[in-house]
């Protein structure tokens, strides 16, 4: 990244000249990316609408990637300026990766998203934010973990589960009562489609399950094994499992009282 | 005011070209092979983070002979040109090709200018095809020329003798260890034509693997997989190579 603004500064999100806004830019707007973890991993998914002002801009959109071997980026926001900025990221950890010959920490990963986010600030101001969820497996620690960030490049570690885009208080409160400490992989992944199907129930801008066209959400799982998206098969599987239960019972699983 | 001893440019240019020479013949050779499902990079050397080989990009990989801190910095550069490339283009837009075409101009530059001593190294580019006849070797000596090889090359101290020993007994679609063993039997030849052990720890080796799964091909094969290769024969180690993915 150092050597891209100093040849290239062009190339780099934030060194770019703004024009003056007039009025809202209606740009695609990716929503709903939630996060849990469970022992021996992480799950990090994503609905896949994309929004523009009060119309869905594209149905199928994907907002989960892979930032490397052990990580994944989810991004909510301006999804032209996030997609660019998860390119940049990837970048930069396979170059770190390839010149010292070693990976960058988890920590080091996520401070470095937290520049990059920083650096969009102008934009963010602008309402072109970018607001990214980043999920890893922490090689030296053993464990998944989660940090989530706000406009500003400010970086929080998150514990057990977390969300971010406009469904996010729906799933998060979906994700309080459904979390366990000892869930395993398939529950885990359960848990983040019931914890998106409530936010598609409630916030218009996430997109639920769409049984017609056979779209259903991003779900990755990092893992000591790496990065794995689940294939198309499981996924619609998860999803189909979801949505029979709700046709009995539309808000899901009962949480106990006391 | 002295008047300079006249030197003529061919002179000065055998005198350098003599001076590189002079320096990559004192490193480890090494040397880099085809076999049926990619490109092999075996070398001797030493150290366990001090690497020979290394991955340039997707399907690139790159070895050197020579001075360290020399052939590093050509490293360096040429991780940046092809990262460079690939997020202002595609992924698919980095090519062994325009690699080797840096490195050539570069060494080229560095060689014929007077200002700086000549790069006591010697490069060989790699790239993996879908298929082996999409397979490219490009070696580059010191002096910034190309020379595009088939088949088996070698580089550094003894690489004449070495590569005139590969030429004779490779072939096309040996599998990984076979091409192994014969790499290991070729560095382990001495100049006066007597044989010695190489042991497994003091081998470098990498491969640029066509059938793994990710985008990036290359990787490095190390301690129980190495040894487990060098003792196969021949016919196991289809299956083995496959298990370890």
């Amino acid at each position: 990244m150092d050597f891209l603004s100093e040849h290239q500064p062009e190339l780099l999100p934030g060194k770019r000249q703004l024009p003056p806004a007039q009025g809202v830019l209606e740009a695609p707007h990716g929503t709903t990316i939630v996060a849990v973890t469970f022992p021996g991993g992480v799950v990090l998914a994503g609905d896949r609408r994309a929004t523009m002002g009060n119309v869905i801009a594209q149905r199928d959109i994907e907002k989960v990637f892979p930032a490397d071997e052990y990580s994944a980026v989810g991004i909510a926001g301006t999804a032209g300026l996030a997609v660019e900025m998860v390119k940049l990221f990837q970048l930069e950890l396979e170059h770190f990766e390839k010149v010292e010959g070693a990976q960058l920490s988890l920590e080091g990963k996520a401070n470095r998203l937290s520049t990059m986010i920083r650096s969009n600030l102008g934009m963010a101001m602008q309402g072109l934010a970018v607001v990214p969820l980043f999920a890893g497996y922490d090689v030296d620690r053993e464990r998944g973990r989660i940090f989530s960030y706000d406009v500003t490049g400010g970086r929080s570690e998150e514990h057990n589960f977390a969300a971010t885009g406009s469904g996010s208080i729906f799933a998060r409160g979906a994700m309080k009562k459904l979390f366990r400490d000892d869930l395993t992989e398939e529950q885990a992944t359960t848990l983040v489609v019931q914890a998106l199907y409530d936010a598609a129930d409630d916030d218009s801008a996430t997109g639920g399950p769409d049984v017609a066209r056979r779209i259903y959400p991003i779900i990755t799982v990092i893992t000591e094994d790496g990065f794995r998206r689940l294939t198309e098969e499981e996924s619609s599987q998860l999803a189909r499992a979801v949505l029979q239960k709700r046709l009995e019972e539309p808000d899901g699983p009962k949480a106990a009282l006391l | 005011m002295s008047t300079p001893f006249y030197v003529s440019p061919q002179q000065a240019m055998a005198d350098r070209a003599e001076y590189a020479r002079k320096g990559i013949a004192r490193g480890r050779s090494l040397v880099v092979l085809q076999y049926a499902d990619g490109i092999v990079f075996v070398g001797e050397n030493p150290s366990r983070a001090l690497h020979k080989f290394s991955e340039i990009y997707d399907r690139i990989g790159f070895a050197a002979a020579g001075k360290y801190n020399e052939y590093e910095n050509l490293r360096i550069g040429g991780v940046r040109y092809a990262d460079l490339r690939g997020y202002t283009y595609d992924r698919d837009d980095v090519t062994a090709r325009g690699l080797a075409n840096v490195y050539a101009q570069t060494l080229g530059t560095i060689f014929s200018s007077a200002a700086e001593k000549p790069y006591e190294v010697e490069l060989v580019v790699a790239e993996v095809g879908e298929t082996p006849d999409g397979d490219q070797i490009y070696r580059l000596p010191h002096d910034g020329s190309i020379v595009d090889e088939h088949g088996s090359v070698a580089v550094g101290g003894n690489a004449e003798q070495i590569s005139g020993f590969l030429d004779q007994r490779h072939r096309d679609g040996m599998s990984l260890a076979e091409a192994l063993k014969l790499a290991v039997q070729a560095l382990s030849r001495d100049t006066n034509g007597s044989e010695r052990e190489i042991p497994a720890e003091r081998l470098e080796v990498a491969v640029l693997d066509r059938t793994r799964p990710q985008k990036r091909k290359f990787k490095r094969i190390v301690g129980r997989q190495l040894g487990r290769l060098l003792e196969a024969d021949g016919a196991g180690t289809e299956a083995e190579t496959s298990e370890d993915e």
